[in-house]
């Protein structure tokens, strides 16, 4: 299954979602980044119980502090999947970086080009 | 402990809208511990404010700095070095920090980063509720450790009013009415009669209606 | 007689004996003084007394004080009522002195509702004594001609002082003992919030009899006639400590729109039936709620007219 992903796309792997902070979805666009997301496990599937679901929240949070400021919280998303989804998390892939794309650049970087976290 | 909110971030911005270069001071006191004012919460504001201004192309230059307590000049001191070198200051501490701080370094500007709301602390995980007012003479042995002056919306010596229903107060859904608490516990444990007598009027000379309070502990005193 | 503590009129009506009407007047939001005439002028000589309502539901009203004078006035009784909620010990205690200096006889204890069911939702309430120690506080400027501090009171005031009583609200086993530590605390009379829930508050009336409380204080039922079923379902919603049990609503609903007013008033006359049978029931508050023009046919319907005069 050779599936491929938009290369715009820049892959920070974590253990867990739960690991990832509002502090790190912040500092990515503050650097530069024209959107970020998240993909957690399935939602009753993480390994750590709740990682997944306070991934969730701080992704909301995040949202909000766009929304404050005049940036589009659709820069920030939240999905799930199973490591066994490798189609999906394409799918996802090319979803994502169609939105931001539709979005435009971040007005932190004017320069057209298209960041994104996992 | 003293907890607080984080004020909103257009709140903020507007404090520091012509700044161009500030600092963040949190607080390793109750703020950190109700997480709205320590090392992470700083952290969160500076990214925050910094996107802001960077989206609306006027940058700032923030830095940030956590000490373990603003309301204790020992650690006020610490903040010294340069502090007259930025625009302003945001404390993300309770109302005490900024006042603290004002007071130590009378060239600066320090704004408050939170609204400083009541004493209490976690009933669960993310949620803070109100237990005291501060009023300086705890009467709350009379109402089997409950305090009505701090919980009870109309501070009530004698409650329930008219409006307890359900275990709820009248004000919201969301408030639990501290007589009908008081009620319960004093007829299931057999001490009725306590609530049977009509209580002295309180004497708020020690709450802030007796103006600023002050503690004096001589023992202390070099 | 000076046994009388106030000698107002309805202190003699009820202790002379006799079933009690008294009746309710909310002041105008405005100084509209010709409507307030108005209103008093359906209540003359169907009442004993007229309670004057101080900026209920926390919503700004002429002032209860004001209000009540312009009653003495029009050759009627006020119950001025007082609350808590606005005015510190200071302002409580002046505004006693002024209520007897203004021919006021009746006062009316309260709490208040809480200002965020007001129209001034952010206002800092005050609360520094609550209904109970206002109690006290009056009956000792009364009995003892002192004030709240001990210092003696020159021309003490005469009130006859009441309180109120929710025997709907929660925890219902408690109430009864609360209403109890309101006539420690002084009370002359208790008039009880408006009444739908009869079953609870004959239980209610049964536990105050058995207490011996009805031989210390007279205890006057609340009644309130509803004019349709959208004042019922508005109470029910908004109104803090309101028990408005489903039958009502459905005998209400029972009836088309135009003949729920009667309907309405038809259930309140047969309360006020059952009230003038009811051991330890002293007499009725009607609460006729912006339907003071109502009172006449009521009072006439429910038997209480011609007012006896002591």
């Amino acid at each position: 299954m050779r599936l491929s992903y938009p290369p715009e796309i820049k892959v920070i792997q974590v253990p867990c979602t739960g690991r990832v902070d509002i502090i790190h979805l912040l500092n990515a666009l503050e650097n530069g980044a024209d959107g970020v997301y998240v993909a957690g496990c399935l939602e009753g599937e993480c390994h750590y119980r709740t990682g997944n679901l306070k991934a969730r929240k701080r992704v909301a949070y995040v949202q909000k502090v766009l929304a404050e400021i005049g940036m589009e919280p659709d820069r920030v998303a939240m999905f799930n999947l199973s490591s066994a989804q490798g189609k999906r998390f394409a799918e996802i892939a090319d979803e994502i970086t169609a939105r931001i794309v539709a979005l435009g650049p971040s007005p932190v970087n004017k320069r057209s080009k298209t960041h994104a976290t996992v | 402990m003293i907890v607080a909110d984080r004020k909103s971030l257009e709140e903020i911005l507007a404090m520091v809208q012509e700044k161009h270069k500030i600092l963040i001071v949190g607080c390793r006191g109750c703020v950190t511990v109700c997480n709205v004012g320590g090392e992470k919460e700083v952290e969160i504001l500076e990214a925050s404010i910094n996107l802001a201004r960077k989206t609306s192309d006027q940058p700032i230059e923030i830095e940030t700095v956590t000490i373990e307590r603003q309301c204790d000049n020992e650690y006020v001191a610490q903040l010294k070095e340069g502090i007259n070198t930025y625009d302003a200051v945001v404390s993300l501490a309770c109302g005490v920090g900024p006042q603290f701080l004002s007071e130590a370094y009378p060239d600066q500007l320090f704004f408050p980063g939170v609204n400083t709301t009541f004493f209490g602390g976690a009933v669960s995980h993310g949620v803070w509720e109100e237990r005291c007012q501060g009023c300086g003479t705890c009467i709350i042995h009379h109402f089997d450790g409950l305090c009505p002056v701090a919980r009870c919306a109309k501070s009530l010596l004698h409650g329930p009013c008219g409006g307890s229903s359900d275990g709820l107060c009248e004000v919201s859904k969301e408030t639990l009415c501290i007589w009908d608490m008081i009620v319960k516990k004093k007829m299931e444990q057999g001490r009725l009669n306590d609530l049977l007598t009509v209580m002295e009027a309180k004497d708020w000379r020690s709450a802030r209606d007796g103006g600023p309070r002050r503690s004096i502990r001589e023992e202390l005193i070099p | 007689m000076d046994e009388y503590k106030s000698g107002s009129n309805l202190e003699k009506i009820l202790r002379a004996g006799h079933f009690a009407f008294t009746g309710e007047c909310g002041p105008p939001k405005g100084a509209n003084v010709d409507h307030l005439k108005k209103k008093f002028a359906h209540l003359k000589g169907m009442v004993d007394a007229v309670n004057i309502t101080d900026n209920q539901t926390a919503v700004v009203r002429m002032s209860s004080l004001a209000a009540s004078h312009l009653l003495v006035h029009e050759g009627m009784e006020p119950n001025f009522q007082m609350v808590c909620r606005d005015r510190n010990r200071l302002a409580i205690t002046s505004d006693i002195l002024g209520a007897h200096a203004l021919g006021i006889r009746n006062m009316l204890c309260l709490s208040g509702d809480h200002q965020s069911f007001g129209n001034h939702t952010q206002a800092k309430n005050v609360h520094d004594i609550d209904s109970m120690q206002l109690i006290r506080l009056v009956t000792n400027m009364r009995d003892k001609g002192r004030f709240m501090n001990d210092e003696e009171i020159d021309v003490p005031p005469r009130l006859f002082v009441g309180a109120a009583c929710n025997p709907f609200a929660d925890p219902f086993e408690y109430r009864v003992y609360r209403l109890a530590n309101k006539i420690t605390a002084g009370a002359d009379f208790i008039q009880t919030q408006c009444i739908f829930n009869m079953e609870k508050f004959r239980t209610f009336m049964h536990q105050a009899v058995d207490m011996g409380l009805t031989e210390k204080c007279f205890i006057l039922a609340g009644v309130t006639p509803m004019k349709n079923l959208g004042m019922a379902n508005f109470m029910a919603k908004f109104v803090p400590g309101m028990d408005i049990p489903d039958a009502l609503k459905k005998r209400l609903k029972g009836v088309e729109k135009a003949k729920q007013a009667e309907e309405g008033i038809c259930f309140a006359l047969e309360q006020i039936e059952e009230f003038k049978q009811m051991e330890g029931v002293a007499g009725v508050h009607l609460m006729a709620i912006e339907w003071e023009h109502k009172v006449p046919e009521i009072a006439e319907r429910a038997g209480v007219l011609p007012r006896p005069k002591v």
